[in-house]
């Protein structure tokens, strides 16, 4: 292991335990989704965003649309220095420009306001579209859920993506698994989800989501295939990194995290034992 | 063994006639070279939206999504991301299912794109009720930041068109099916947000939009017979409303009618009361559509759903006489 990839990994844990403080502080957000995505959106903003920030009109843009993991987006945010600490208590606050769903008119680096699932998606392909009609090589990152995919707006912008050649285009799935009330299987099932990829006429990337080296080598491999687009399916656990919220669907909806949760959480996500109550009092950002 | 060619295939019925789809796919292709980041985006209907000219002219700058509107729409706003001005074209009832998208992934998210919609109201006439859209104006007008359209004649379409590509925010604007009567000369002019009297009158003011307009005049002819001076106000800005207009009317008037191929319900009629009840209340009946549509001609539709001249003459002599009651 290197000692870049040491460093990505504590970024990683670092991102994880500011999602858990916004959304304690925020007093609801959706902790299990926010979490499952947190190293491919680590990895890919330190990779393609740490020097130059989305939200041009040109050059590379990600677009979260799975808009209700932004704790994680602007817990990362944070870390590249795009918000200030002061922020970390403010997600969901009356003013604050952390809206419960990413609001690219108060951040114009989301790229588009989300929330809605499927939407991110379309907005994704007119980029990639308008990037290319102008002769711009920018690439477009759009971060989708699994639950997402059961929206009939996701196979549209599929099936046009593939259409139009949109090699500059990367899906990423966050499959955990699971959604708000149960599993995707019970809910409605999503498998074989490689396949109606390939189907639609993707180039499909199956990887560990947790796996910083293998993130690495999809997204490289999804710069080089031309013709196509390429998606990442990024197989993850919903809650990854607070034991106590791992692969439970309980934690995906919009929860309070309690006092004891989040302390619980912290210590897990090596959040300095001195710290703790800085933390949970929120003085730490202040 | 027939003799027919592709060349000898039938006419489309969408490609012809003084309409006001093709008022505004001709004024595209006019106004593109002076708004060269003007991208049209399709559903595959681009013979009925009059976007066919745009698409022979400049087939670069003409982007094909097929039939999944919800796609194109949210796309769209991913297009405007790059500073390019898209404008968005299908049928009313079809930008109503991708209301959703127009609301966050344009007007939410403050996108510069335009939404052009052919085929609104009655006056899509023989393709029946599931395709009439008498809902969009109410929708679109409660979305806030969008701007909503509905000019009366292709001069004031073409108009129209480009005041919509100059304006800088989200538009909703109607176009509609079917042959229209010329309303205005060459030197009309259109202000966004801005009625006109299109004839004078003293006893009552018919506000109207889009076909009503035409007939809103046929129907002043009438009451003038009768000695009954309605005067005509063209309101081809449904949102913002000119509530300054409105009020001078309401002051020298004291009664109106409105009049629009659109439910009863949040269009043209709402948009005036809501606008004369915070000014300057005044008596008002509204010539709307009260029920789904059918198959039938535009004119014969008009008349069976109490949208035309003869309904808005009713109207007239019925809101007069509230006035003189009160």
């Amino acid at each position: 292991m290197t000692l870049l990839e040491v460093t990505l990994s504590d970024r990683c844990k670092r991102v994880r335990a500011l999602t858990c403080a916004l959304i304690y502080h925020a007093g609801s957000g959706h902790p299990g989704g926010s979490l499952s995505c947190v190293d491919v959106l680590t990895w890919l903003w330190d990779d393609a965003f740490a020097d130059k920030p989305p939200g041009g009109e040109r050059g590379d843009q990600l677009i979260l649309s799975k808009g209700h993991a932004c704790p994680a987006l602007y817990a990362l945010a944070h870390q590249y220095g795009l918000l200030p600490a002061t922020d970390m208590t403010r997600l969901r606050a009356l003013g604050s420009a952390l809206q419960g769903h990413p609001d690219v008119v108060t951040l114009p680096w989301v790229g588009t306001s989300t929330g809605s699932l499927g939407q991110g998606f379309s907005v994704a392909v007119g980029r990639a579209l308008g990037l290319r009609l102008q002769d711009d090589p920018g690439r477009t990152y759009v971060l989708l859920g699994d639950g997402e995919l059961q929206e009939g707006e996701c196979w549209e912008a599929a099936m046009s993506a593939a259409h139009f050649g949109l090699d500059h285009l990367t899906a990423i799935v966050d499959y955990n698994g699971l959604q708000s009330d149960d599993q995707n299987a019970n809910i409605m099932g999503l498998e074989p989800l490689a396949d109606k990829w390939r189907a639609f006429g993707w180039n499909v990337t199956v990887i560990d989501g947790h796996d910083l080296d293998a993130i690495d080598g999809a997204i490289n491999e999804a710069r080089r295939v031309t013709a196509r687009p390429t998606v990442v399916i990024a197989n993850t656990t919903k809650g990854k990194g607070v034991s106590y919220m791992e692969d439970s669907p309980l934690w995906h909806g919009s929860v309070e995290l309690r006092d004891e949760e989040l302390e619980s959480a912290l210590r897990e996500l090596d959040v300095p034992e001195q710290d703790l109550s800085s933390w949970i009092d929120g003085s730490f950002f202040s | 063994m027939s003799n027919v060619t592709i060349d000898d295939g039938p006419s489309l019925i969408g490609t012809s006639g003084d309409s006001l789809r093709e008022a505004f796919g001709k004024a595209l292709v006019e106004f593109a070279p002076e708004f060269p980041q003007v991208v049209v985006l399709d559903a595959d209907i681009a013979g009925g939206t009059g976007t066919h000219h745009f698409r022979s002219a400049y087939p670069d700058r003409f982007i094909q999504f097929g039939i999944a509107e919800q796609n194109m729409m949210a796309a769209a706003g991913g297009l405007a991301s790059t500073g390019l001005i898209p404008v968005v074209t299908s049928f009313a009832v079809f930008c109503l299912r991708a209301l959703e998208q127009a609301r966050l992934s344009i007007a939410y998210s403050q996108r510069n794109v335009k939404i052009v919609a052919s085929h609104p109201g009655l006056d899509v006439g023989p393709d029946g009720g599931s395709a009439q859209c008498l809902e969009d104006l109410a929708a679109f007008r409660a979305i806030p930041g969008m701007l909503v359209l509905s000019p009366a004649d292709p001069i004031e379409m073409r108009l129209a068109t480009r005041a919509m590509l100059a304006h800088e925010g989200p538009v909703y604007m109607r176009t509609g099916r079917s042959p229209v009567g010329r309303i205005f000369d060459e030197d009309h002019r259109f202000e966004i947000g801005r009625g006109q009297i299109v004839r004078p009158g003293t006893d009552l003011t018919i506000v109207a939009c889009g076909v009503e307009v035409g007939r809103a005049l046929r129907a002043a002819e009438e009451l003038a017979a009768d000695g009954i001076d309605a005067r005509v106000v063209n309101m081809p800005t449904l949102s913002p409303i000119d509530t300054d207009l409105l009020e001078c009317c309401a002051e020298e008037t004291h009664a109106f009618v409105t009049a629009e191929d659109h439910s009863v319900n949040g269009g043209l009629g709402s948009a005036v009361a809501e606008a004369l009840a915070q000014r300057r209340p005044a008596p008002i009946e509204f010539v709307a559509v009260r029920e789904f549509g059918c198959s039938g001609e535009p004119d014969e539709l008009a008349e069976r759903f109490h949208i035309d001249s003869t309904a808005i003459a009713v109207a007239a002599r019925r809101v007069v006489l509230r006035t003189r009651i009160l």
